[in-house]
């Protein structure tokens, strides 16, 4: 029983950075009908910025939770900054093309910041520093829960409720709503669509900047090819809880963060990465809504 | 003398190798209902897409005297030109509020008014006052074009584009739709031009009307001369 709790704590944790970043991918294609590949490498963009933040702009900050949100913010802000430059250099003058189009591109744009960033950040991993003062708190039992985990945890849980407000409270989320339904029709009606689509951008990629930051904090060796696998993931999170839909994309990125670790505990770590296409081939299998999709299956 | 809210000269679309609109010509002036009739596929709702800048056109069209061709929908929305788009124009996904709140995304010169605009459309559809929260793909079609209505006037339009707003509803829903575009009209003094299959009722409503056919207007006339028009009778209003 403590060893399933412990499990669970660090598949909570894990789950939460994957929902960070698969709701960026469930936002875009909700607005544009489009897998965003490059969102995976915004994610290690992120990571990358937190750390030379650090290096460069605090060298000499003691870990502390101010510390950590500086760093996170800086990563954010960053990475929403190269999300901008892509949605406006690379895919809107796609607007009107075919989507395979647009597909490609964002294949290409992928490459692009994985290659660039060998370039730019060097291919050999880098460490990353800590920015929060780390703790081993002995619950009781065998659990031990690290303090980095449960700021992880706290943290993507406050972005999700401020996106939450964003998405379902204000008259950008409804604007957005409204154009995944149909951009035509927003057009119509007067919502600025690109205008839309542009914020949508930055938020997506504000948010996998932070879980950049937060998977440097759980595992601290960063590389520029670090967003291939947790972006993959991600983005299996997004299909399992139907792509597009929001709360669909945190429930499983939750679920595939949560069994990955029970897999990886139980049965062996050789398996943990092959489960997430697993659970992908199911999905698509049995479910090709995903769990919380209803709509039209759709043609890529 | 009464100014012309909307003018629009030697208006041409093409779809591909196909020429929808070959070039058609009218005006809409202030505080009148305007309608085009015409049978399906004649460019009805092709001319109000290419006047609210939502396909790409060639001519001139001209609100309130300045030309609007290179302006982009939103824009117009915001200067009080809304276009109401037909049958299904709703965001299934959304309730009824977030639908009547999108009324005002483009038109920031109506937010202040947004409660007082809420309450008038209520008042004119009472049926969307008791389905507030619900998800408007759950309403009935009748239901759904009266929210369609109710959003546009939450804009507080000046010039109202109603496409199709009796497609596939039973003849009361028709009915009241129809009056209530009279009485946005005559209350109001909201300027409507008005797209429709359903010849008779559109007639009986209109100030003026044209008739198009296949990308050209072939008649025009008050809408009373044009219901008593043989030709008209027999085509459109279903009478030998």
């Amino acid at each position: 029983m403590n060893e399933f709790i412990q499990h669970t704590i660090n598949g909570l944790a894990l789950g939460s950075i994957y929902a960070l970043v698969a709701l960026g991918y469930t936002m875009v294609f909700g607005v544009l009908q489009l897998i965003n590949f490059a969102h995976g490498d915004i994610f290690m963009v992120g990571s990358f910025i937190g750390l030379y933040f650090i290096r460069f702009a605090i060298p000499n900050a003691e870990p502390s939770i101010f510390t950590a949100i500086m760093v996170l913010i800086a990563a954010m802000v960053g990475s929403a900054i190269v999300g901008v430059i892509i949605e406006k250099f690379a895919y809107r003058p796609l607007r009107k093309a075919p989507r395979i189009n647009i597909l490609i591109t964002a294949i290409g744009v992928s490459l692009l910041l994985e290659y660039g960033g060998q370039l730019v950040f060097g291919a050999s991993p880098q460490f990353f520093p800590d920015i929060l003062p780390r703790k081993l708190i002995d619950i009781g039992g065998d659990i031990i829960l690290d303090s980095n985990q449960l700021t992880i945890f706290v943290m993507s849980f406050v972005l999700m409720q401020i996106l939450s407000f964003l998405v379902f409270k204000t008259q950008f989320g409804r604007s957005m709503r409204a154009i995944s339904h149909s951009l035509e029709t927003a057009n119509l009606i007067g919502i600025n669509v690109n205008k839309v689509i542009l914020i949508t951008f930055i938020i997506g990629s504000a948010l996998a900047g932070a879980a950049g930051v937060l998977y440097g904090v759980a595992y601290p060796k960063i590389d520029p090819l670090l967003g291939l696998l947790p972006g993959l993931k991600a983005f299996i999170a997004a299909v399992l809880g139907g792509i597009g839909n929001i709360t669909g994309a945190v429930i499983g990125a939750i679920i595939l963060g949560l069994s990955e670790t029970y897999v990886a505990g139980y049965i062996s770590s050789t398996y943990r990465d092959a489960l997430a296409f697993v659970i992908l081939i199911i999905v698509l299998l049995v479910r090709p809504g995903g769990l919380l999709g209803s709509k039209k299956i759709e043609k890529v | 003398m009464d100014a012309n809210t909307l003018v629009v000269e030697n208006l041409k679309v093409n779809y591909g190798n196909v020429q929808a609109l070959k070039g058609i010509s009218f005006s809409v002036p202030k505080g009148k209902i305007v309608s085009l009739i015409g049978a399906n596929g004649a460019g009805k709702t092709t001319t109000l897409r290419a006047i609210s800048g939502n396909c790409p056109s060639n001519g001139n069209v001209s609100f309130h005297g300045h030309s609007i061709s290179n302006k982009q929908s939103y824009q117009l929305v915001g200067e009080g030109l809304i276009h109401c788009p037909e049958g299904r124009g709703i965001f299934p996904n959304l309730t009824v509020m977030e639908n009547l709140q999108l009324g005002i995304v483009g038109r920031h010169s109506a937010k202040e008014h947004f409660q007082k605009n809420l309450q008038i459309g209520f008042e004119l559809f009472p049926r969307l006052k008791e389905r507030i929260s619900q998800a408007a793909g759950t309403l009935s079609g009748g239901e759904q074009q009266m929210l369609a209505i109710a959003r546009a006037l939450i804009g507080e339009p000046e010039l109202l584009l109603l496409d199709e707003p009796s497609l596939g509803l039973a003849p009361q829903v028709v009915k009241l739709i129809f009056e209530i575009v009279v009485k946005i009209n005559k209350e109001k003094g909201v300027t409507v031009l008005l797209v429709e299959q359903n010849a008779k009722q559109a007639l009986k409503i209109s100030d003026y009307a044209y008739v198009l056919e296949t990308g050209t207007i072939s008649l025009e006339g008050k809408g009373s001369e044009l219901l008593d028009n043989e030709d008209v009778k027999k085509i459109y209003l279903g009478e030998h």
